[in-house]
């Protein structure tokens, strides 16, 4: 038999609570800086990637910290990240039929 | 009589193990389940968004010639205010501060709310000056989007209120705060998904 300590407990898993504040004030700082680098007088493609970027890195600090995913177990990792191959193999398929590169 | 015999004998095997799985709570994998099919919902959104636009640049205005990027950055700015007082209410919870808990709920309860009410104010004028759903391509993508998202969150607010009643009537303990994390998670992705639509329709 298995166990039964190694079975899904009720009680979430508790870690050290990461630096909350620190990763607001991180999110704050680089919101300030897609705002600033949105209205720059630089070409549109640079635009484009960086503040595509910026929005990436937001958005990887929100899930690695405040939906812990930094703090999870292997397989729910894998379960959270699994959609994302479609979505790039979506977005990436509308892209080419428009180039017509397919 | 030997039948009998293999009979009792078939029901006295130990059990099969039992599947671990994820090693968390079912509530968990049924929200980050769930949570991956919001992810293909709004990447279909985003992906129609990104070949219509490709395909019609001349549809589009500028950042800042129609949409109000000022009182939006404010807005997103209150969303990250919101998902900062979400896990500091699970982190008190977790610590066993219920006070905490029942207060960080509230704070993120308001600051959602006032989300969704600048979010119908800036509709409100967008319509004021004619920037209508059936104006064309930019109308109709921007409303679909920022609408299904403004819905999710008035979704989340209306859940957190659910949850917030339960913190209040002392439903969640150190040992067991499902509700809270699972509510979080929902809320932190509402965030997320934000995060990415603020850059691409308003600031791109």
């Amino acid at each position: 038999m298995s166990d039964p300590s190694a079975l899904p407990s009720p009680t979430p898993v508790k870690h050290a609570h990461p630096n909350y504040v620190g990763i607001f004030i991180g999110l704050a700082v680089l919101t300030a800086l897609e705002l600033t680098v949105a209205f720059l007088p630089w070409h549109k493609t640079t635009l484009i990637l960086l503040l595509i970027g910026l929005a990436v890195w937001k958005a990887l600090l929100v899930a690695l910290y405040f939906m812990h995913l930094r703090f999870e177990h292997g397989r729910l990792r894998i379960l959270a990240i699994a959609p994302l191959p479609f979505c790039v193999i979506f977005v990436t398929a509308v892209l080419m039929e428009h180039f017509g590169k397919w | 009589m030997a039948h009998s015999v293999a009979l009792v004998h078939d029901v006295m095997q130990p059990p099969p193990d039992r599947e671990v799985g994820t090693g968390v709570y079912n509530e968990k994998v049924g929200m980050w389940v769930f949570l991956g099919s919001e992810v293909m919902f709004f990447t279909a959104l985003i992906g129609t968004y990104i070949i219509l636009r490709v395909a019609h640049p001349d549809a589009w205005a500028a950042p800042g010639k129609t949409l109000n990027v000022p009182i939006t950055a404010v807005n997103t700015f209150l969303l990250i205010c919101s998902s900062v007082t979400m896990v500091k209410a699970y982190a008190a919870v977790q610590d066993g501060d219920q006070r905490g808990l029942r207060r960080w709920l509230v704070a993120t309860v308001l600051i959602g709310a006032t989300f969704v009410g600048v979010q119908v104010y800036e509709y409100t004028h967008l319509i004021e000056k004619g920037f209508v759903p059936s104006q064309g391509l930019y109308g109709s993508t921007f409303y679909t989007m920022t609408g299904f998202h403004g819905f999710h969150v008035t979704m989340g607010v209306l859940c957190m209120m659910y949850v917030t009643w339960k913190a209040f009537r002392g439903k969640y303990t150190r040992q067991d705060h499902r509700g809270v994390e699972v509510i979080g998670l929902y809320w932190h992705f509402v965030d997320l998904v934000w995060i990415i639509l603020f850059t691409i329709v308003y600031l791109i």
